[in-house]
Parts: structure tokens; C-alpha cells; sequence
């Protein structure tokens, strides 16, 4: 890891029955692949709710990776169709919060692709370091003037004349 | 508020505040809606601070110690000064603090204006409407040098924010506004003591489907309306009829009063309890009734039927989700 050159925080839900066995496997192959995702193991990709994405990019996270196996393969039958049908709206709603798009990757990802994890992985790293950091809570800053208003009206309010009763 | 007569067994009135910060003033209207009980209310009660219908003064509140006022409902999100000072001052005096509708709650209505920012709605209000003739170009100061001093207005902030966001609170009464009946039950839960733990919404622990009398089947949409696109029936469920009603996503507690008029529900009352951020639930929920598992159709049916997916998941909630505001200085706000 350099010292100066931004390293993107990723975080990855991958499914425990493919995506997760792919991405030891990449592991075990002794594939190099950038070491920026932060690997969450979930059941399924169905259970991947848009508030965990959001959860993510709001407290820290540059980036977010969901990856499941393919469609028609889920272990439960139908839970990556659920993904795949969250998956254009929470796109939708990051475009109207301003979220770049390219910071949210959904992949299918089998067990025996342990190549193709590594490089969605090195694919995702790059285009969110070219995003640069998203660093979200900076937005909630107010400008400086909250403090000194209020500040100030505690001041007004002492020097306030009192009217007789 | 009448005094308390002289040499009785009757216990002293308690003190009852109730403020209003950004917010339409439905709350006022509600508390009044308990109709008669009103009037147990007041022989309760001596209401301390009420700027709508009581003549009392900021002074009189900064001067009592802390903690004199038993019970304050504060209604409205916070995106001033002056409301942020007014919750800190309430949270100081008040036993307890009830954040009083959708607004304090999880920000309400005014939360949308988190598509925004200060200097974008000045803009727009103050520049930009067909209607306006600013030639001077004059906006609200924060201070403003007159001969005889300087002027303060509150400063607007660039976010809104929920009361929670603000100061701590003890109970959340959700609904815009809460029902009648909803106020009552708050209201004798608190005069007896009878509270959930600190920090608990006082209401229903299940959804508006509970409540609604439509009959549900299975839900399978291949496309979504708006509103005025088609005439529901008033037998069958909305979501089931392809309206986007948030019922299956927000808190009971209104009898489901909008979809017995066939009109979708808009998810007033905030999330049920323990979801953390109501906007990405409703997504949820509506993402597992779509009848496809092709990629093209999905998306046809999203762009076509969600054209504003920020206005019709966070009408009521968007400062208390996870990402609270949109980008500073977006600009596009709620276009998608």
C-alpha cells in the first residue's frame, strides 16, 4: 500500500455458496488482486437490504461490492432475482443523492470463478480510486456560522432588555 | 391556563410545553382533534410554552431550573438557529422530550429539502420564481446593521434535521400528523407512568397491511402506476393493483385511512420498529413484488414506474436515513 496514493475502502457481501467460495479460491490459486475489499459473508445476495449499501458509503465506504452466484443458480432459487431487482433502483437513488454510480458493482460470481473475482475486484479498486474518496459525512458539515448563531443568541438574549410587567 | 384553586386534595398541574420548529402546523390541529379530551388535558396540565395558542415567553422558560416542564411535544424538523436553540432549551427544561409527528421524528416533509442546499433554495425563492421581482436582489441576513444596532434573523441551515439528530430524546410519536387516538394513548401512558424504555417510538410494532381491509393476495407487478394513471378498485389491494403504496413498509397506527379511500399510502408514520432507514425498506419491498427475473424488463419497469425514487421512498424520512442529505452543491436535488 502506498503512502500516497488513495486506497479506496470497498466493502464486498458475497454470498456464502458462490461468491464467497470464488473469492477463496482466488486465494488458494495464489491469484494478486488488490487488497481493498473488506470481505462480508452473507447467506445470499437477496439478503443484501439497499440500507446496508447505504449503511456502507455513509459511514466510511469508497465503494460496494454485492456479488451473488449466477441467475438460476441461487442456492434459495429466487434470492439473487431479488437482488437483481433492487439493484436498478438503489442505482437510480444514488444518481439522485449524487453517488456516483461506478462505486456500486453487482456481480454474479461462481464458486469455481476465482479468476473473474479477483478481477472484478482489481476493475472496481481502480475506478473508485480514480473516483477518489467519497468521504460522505462531510456533507453533513454545516459552514461555520451554526455555533457563532447560536452563540449569538444566547448573547442577545442576556443582553435583552427586561420589560416590566 | 386557569390557577390552581386554594386548600384542595387535587394534586399540582403538571407542566406541558409544546413547540413548533420547521414544520405546517398539522401537529397543532392534531392535539386539538382529541376533541374533548382536551379538557383533561388542561385540568392535567399547565400549558408552559404553546406559541401558537398560548401567550407565554421564551424568558419565562430560560428562567425555570431545569427539568420544571414534565412533558414537552415538539413538532418540526430543525433547520434554523433559533430551532435548534429552542430544542437544546426544551431538552434542558423537560423531563421529557416527545419528538411529536413525522417531522421531528424523521424529518417530514421539510426533510426533502435535503435535495438541496441553502444557497440553492435561496435562489430559487428568493430570485428564481416566475412570480418574484427582486431587482435589488435582496435575500435574508443573518445580521443586518440598522442606526439603531444590528439585526439578527436565525441562520438557515444547509440541512435539515431531525430532532434526534439535534438533542437526545425519549419517546417518538410518528404520523403527519398522529391520530387522535394515537395523541391520547401518549398521552395517558405518560400522565400514569405507564412508558416503554427511553428511546421507543409509542406505537403500533407492525405494518399499515395490518390495519388495511383490502384483500391481499399474491403480489406479482409487471408495472407500476402513478396515482392519477388509473382507477383502483376498492376491494383489492393497491400495491397489488401496481400503485406504489408504502403501506407494506410503514408503521400502523392510522387505521390505514388513506387506502380506504383508495388513495396509496404515502408512508407518514415512518418505519416499523427496528428498520433503520425507511426509504431503503420501501425499496425493498416493492423490489421483491416485481414479476420479472429479466435484467431489460426490470429495468423498464423501474425507469417507467419509480421516475423519482428519492421523492417516493424518503417523502417523509430523508434526514433520518442512512445518507440524510443529497450530495452538497448536487444541485440536480430530486430530478432523476
Amino acid at each position: 500500500m502506498s503512502d500516497t496514493q488513495f486506497e479506496p475502502k470497498i466493502v464486498g457481501f458475497l454470498c456464502r455458496w458462490c461468491s464467497y467460495t470464488g473469492a477463496d479460491l482466488a486465494g488458494t490459486s495464489r491469484i494478486h488482486y488488490p487488497p481493498n475489499v473488506v470481505p462480508i459473508r452473507v447467506m445470499c445476495s437477496g439478503r443484501v437490504d439497499p440500507a446496508f449499501v447505504l449503511f456502507a458509503l455513509a459511514n466510511g465506504a469508497d465503494g460496494v461490492l454485492i456479488a451473488g452466484c449466477h441467475p438460476g443458480d441461487c442456492h434459495y432459487q429466487e434470492g439473487n432475482y431479488k437482488t437483481m431487482r433492487r439493484y436498478p433502483m438503489l442505482l437510480k437513488l444514488l444518481d439522485q443523492f449524487g453517488i456516483e454510480r461506478d462505486r456500486v458493482r453487482l456481480e454474479w460470481i461462481s464458486a469455481s470463478e476465482g479468476d473473474r473475482f479477483a478481477a472484478v475486484v482489481k476493475e472496481l479498486t481502480e475506478k473508485v480510486r480514480e473516483l477518489g474518496p467519497l468521504n460522505w459525512q462531510r456533507n453533513w458539515e454545516e459552514n461555520g456560522q451554526r455555533l457563532e448563531a447560536l452563540e449569538g443568541i444566547i448573547r442577545e438574549h442576556e443582553e435583552a432588555m427586561e420589560v416590566p410587567a | 391556563m386557569s390557577e390552581q384553586p386554594n386548600a384542595t386534595a387535587a394534586p399540582p398541574k403538571g407542566k406541558l410545553a409544546l413547540y413548533w420548529a420547521a414544520s405546517c402546523g398539522g401537529c397543532e390541529i392534531a392535539v386539538l382533534a382529541i376533541n374533548e379530551k382536551i379538557l383533561d388535558v388542561a385540568a392535567l396540565f399547565d400549558i408552559v410554552l404553546w406559541p401558537v395558542a398560548v401567550d407565554a415567553k421564551v424568558r419565562d422558560i430560560e428562567n425555570m431550573p431545569d427539568g420544571s416542564i414534565d412533558v414537552c411535544l415538539f413538532n418540526g424538523a430543525i433547520r434554523t438557529s433559533e430551532q435548534e436553540y429552542m430544542a437544546q432549551l426544551l431538552r434542558r427544561k423537560s423531563k421529557v422530550l416527545v419528538a411529536f409527528g413525522a417531522c421531528s421524528h424523521e424529518g417530514g416533509i421539510p426533510g426533502l429539502a435535503n435535495a438541496n442546499n441553502r444557497r440553492e433554495i435561496f435562489q430559487t425563492a428568493y430570485h428564481d420564481t416566475p412570480s418574484t421581482d427582486n431587482r435589488q436582489g435582496i435575500e435574508p441576513q443573518h445580521e443586518t446593521p440598522v442606526p439603531e444596532g444590528t439585526l439578527h434573523l436565525p441562520v438557515f441551515y444547509d440541512t435539515v434535521r431531525t430532532l434526534d439528530q439535534t438533542v437526545p430524546v425519549d419517546y417518538y410519536l410518528p404520523g403527519c400528523p398522529p391520530e387522535a387516538d394515537r395523541i391520547w394513548d401518549a398521552v395517558t401512558a405518560i400522565v400514569s407512568g405507564n412508558l416503554p424504555p427511553p428511546g421507543t417510538v409509542i406505537g403500533a410494532e407492525t405494518t399499515v397491511c395490518h390495519e388495511c381491509k383490502r384483500t391481499r393476495s399474491e403480489k406479482k407487478i409487471k408495472k407500476f402506476y402513478r396515482t392519477w394513471q388509473i382507477l383502483p378498485d376498492s376491494e383489492t389491494c393497491l400495491l397489488e393493483q401496481g400503485l406504489l403504496c408504502a403501506g407494506v413498509a410503514t408503521r400502523a397506527g392510522c387505521n390505514a385511512r388513506c387506502p380506504q379511500v383508495n388513495s396509496p399510502c404515502l408512508g407518514c408514520y415512518g418505519p416499523n420498529t427496528g428498520v433503520h432507514d425507511y426509504g431503503a425498506k420501501m425499496m425493498t419491498a416493492l423490489a421483491s413484488v416485481i414479476d420479472s427475473n429479466d435484467p431489460d424488463e426490470i429495468e423498464n419497469i423501474v425507469r417507467d414506474g419509480v421516475p423519482d425514487p428519492m421523492g417516493s421512498f424518503y417523502r417523509f424520512s430523508m434526514p433520518a436515513g442512512q445518507l440524510r442529505r443529497s450530495k452538497l452543491g448536487n444541485g440536480k436535488g430530486a430530478k432523476a
